[in-house]
């Protein structure tokens, strides 16, 4: 890993993406690391575009501005890349991670993305209305993002996830995000 | 032992004053100091501190309430942002007339109109005045370690002044961060019992607060008032030696940061200031001596002390994140010129208004600064001595 490995995330609000920022920093915790999570604050509605940012490292982290040149881009939401430029400002070798049921190489192409960028997907939505009953893709996202950047294991997010939603949702809703966060990081598939 | 957490602003205030456990908390819900109080208000439900909670229906009451209790003789805290503390103004006087030492975190936002809750300075640069003590802090650590230290320095004998402590909105407390909590014990043990000084409650001695003081003694009142404020320097580094043998980490009144041998210099507050540093380490690779003062006392303002680290400078920008409509430029910049002022040798000093309403700062921003700086250095011309930045024409 890079000496500080910076993330954004692109989603909508109500698909629980401010949430996944923060419960991948929580996770990121150990090691002694540095970690930020913060989204940006706009008019907060459902379905309206939002982003949320994450900077882990090793050293402490003075930086506080959005991030510009992400290593890491995690689409929670596909139509937004008709939307927005979601691959503004990011890095040479930047990693994507989209949810989306098309394939990778199908994204990659939408993407522009160049020889050096990494291109994965996920069907986070399928695997969370499965799993949770409900489209919201941030366990599966979460799960995918830990596999392709190697941040932390698998058995270590499921344990920050446990404790995360514990505090707030009953046993079913809580093994089914660990079950979506499980499949997030076995079906992610790279284009 | 130190507990590492990765928790917002907003929380790791809530946290500090659940450690301290306070007598009472007047408050009043604003963005973005709701979460704040939202967590405290959880705190008193749950009975995991003994503080009686009034809710109030405004920051005026708020503050009022404040001032009663803590008249009263108990240990008082409330927290506010923007409109609520422009609301509290009237009261905020009589807190610190009254020498009594309220503790109130204020979560920085910008000033309507037009409404906006974002971060920028306005709300506390309106209140610098008021004869309040301010701590103002870059991330949620310092939040937390200034909200601490924040009751020695107020409950100090020789002080009994109100403090804020002052935390950029959204930037800072709503965003997670890595940071360490105190065991609840040695934050008890570090604030100590509150010692009540003229208590109403104390029957047996019966005070009058707030009585009417005309020709005759309102002046003498006023110099008692400013004479305090000279002592409060000192009991803000002793009790930061106190807090440095507990945690660790080291506080003074300003910060300083490779300024010894620099000859350029930013001097910027709270969370824009983190950002400026690693800039500075990148002006620094490049051999540019580029340094940074942030300071920590912004009220009453350490003159003396910032004048003697600034001197050496041969070009120094102020950045301010909120405007002195009318005073030309902005408060830290006046501040800053009166330190200097003393000096036959000084730093030629411009001033840049940066971030409000929320505008992010960038390191581009720091960067485009400093370029000016090295410019005006080489060629002694000053472009302007104010202007706004990262602002459309």
């Amino acid at each position: 890993m890079a000496d500080t490995l910076e993330i954004r995330w692109h989603g909508r609000g109500g698909q629980g993406t401010v949430t996944a920022a923060k419960v991948l920093a929580d996770a990121c915790l150990s090691g002694g690391r540095h970690v930020q999570a913060f989204p940006e604050y706009g008019p907060e509605r459902a379905g309206a575009p939002l982003r949320a940012y994450n900077r882990i490292s090793s050293h402490e982290l003075r930086m506080h501005c959005p991030v510009l040149k992400p290593q890491v881009v995690s689409v929670v939401d596909a139509t937004l890349i008709d939307a927005i430029d979601v691959a503004e400002g990011s890095t040479e070798s930047a990693i994507f991670v989209v949810n989306t049921s098309k394939e990778p190489g199908e994204i990659r192409t939408k993407l522009k993305a160049p020889q050096g960028q990494k291109v994965f997907t996920i069907d986070a939505t399928k695997i969370a209305v499965e799993c949770i009953g409900r489209a919201l893709p941030n366990a599966p996202m979460l799960g995918a993002i830990c596999k392709v950047t190697g941040l932390v294991t698998l058995e270590h997010l499921l344990e920050d996830v446990r404790k995360s939603f514990g505090k707030k949702f009953s046993q079913k809703i809580i093994d089914g995000n660990l079950e979506a966060a499980r499949r997030g990081y076995e079906e992610v598939r790279e284009g | 032992m130190a507990k590492i957490v990765a928790v917002t602003g907003n929380e790791a205030v809530a946290n500090a004053l659940k450690q301290v456990n306070p007598d009472v908390c007047a408050a009043y819900p604003i963005t973005p100091q709701t979460e704040m109080m939202q967590r405290f208000s959880s705190f008193v439900s749950d009975g995991k501190v003994k503080t009686e909670i009034i809710l109030v229906e405004s920051e005026h009451s708020s503050m009022s309430a404040c001032v009663g209790a803590c008249a009263a003789g108990g240990r008082v805290i409330t927290a506010t942002s923007s409109q609520g503390l422009a609301l509290m103004y009237e009261i905020l006087y009589i807190a610190s007339g009254t020498r009594l030492p309220i503790v109130m975190p204020v979560v920085n936002r910008a000033l309507s109109a037009p409404l906006n809750i974002h971060g920028d300075h306005s709300d506390s640069m309106g209140a610098r005045d008021t004869g309040w003590i301010q701590l103002w802090s870059e991330n949620a650590q310092e939040a937390y370690d200034n909200t601490i230290q924040a009751f020695r320095i107020a409950e100090h004998m020789d002080i009994r002044l109100p403090i804020m402590i002052n935390m950029d909105g959204f930037i800072i407390s709503h965003s997670i961060e890595r940071m360490e909590y105190l065991d609840d014990d040695q934050v008890q043990n570090f604030v100590g019992e509150f010692k009540s000084l003229n208590p109403l409650l104390d029957l047996e001695h019966p005070v009058s607060y707030g009585p009417l003081i005309l020709t005759d003694y309102y002046m003498e009142f006023r110099k008692a008032q400013d004479d305090v404020e000279s002592k409060v320097p000192g009991v803000v580094l002793d009790v930061a030696k106190d807090f440095e043998k507990l945690s660790g980490r080291t506080y003074g009144l300003f910060e300083t940061y490779r300024l010894d041998d620099a000859e350029i210099a930013l001097i910027i507050l709270n969370s824009a200031a983190g950002t400026s540093k690693d800039v500075v380490d990148e002006f620094r690779d490049k051999g540019i001596k580029a340094g940074l003062l942030k300071p920590r006392l912004y009220r009453p303002f350490p003159y003396k002390e910032i004048g003697e680290a600034l001197k050496h400078l041969k070009a120094v920008c102020v950045l301010d994140r909120a405007d002195a409509f009318g005073g030309s430029f902005g408060p830290v910049y006046m501040d800053i010129a009166t330190s200097l002022y003393p000096y036959k040798e000084r730093p030629v000093l411009i001033n840049k208004i940066y971030g409000l309403g929320g505008r992010d700062y960038l390191p581009d921003h720091a960067k485009l600064v400093l370029n000016e700086l090295v410019e005006l250095v080489g060629n002694g011309t000053v472009k302007s001595y104010k202007e706004y930045i990262g602002v459309r024409e």
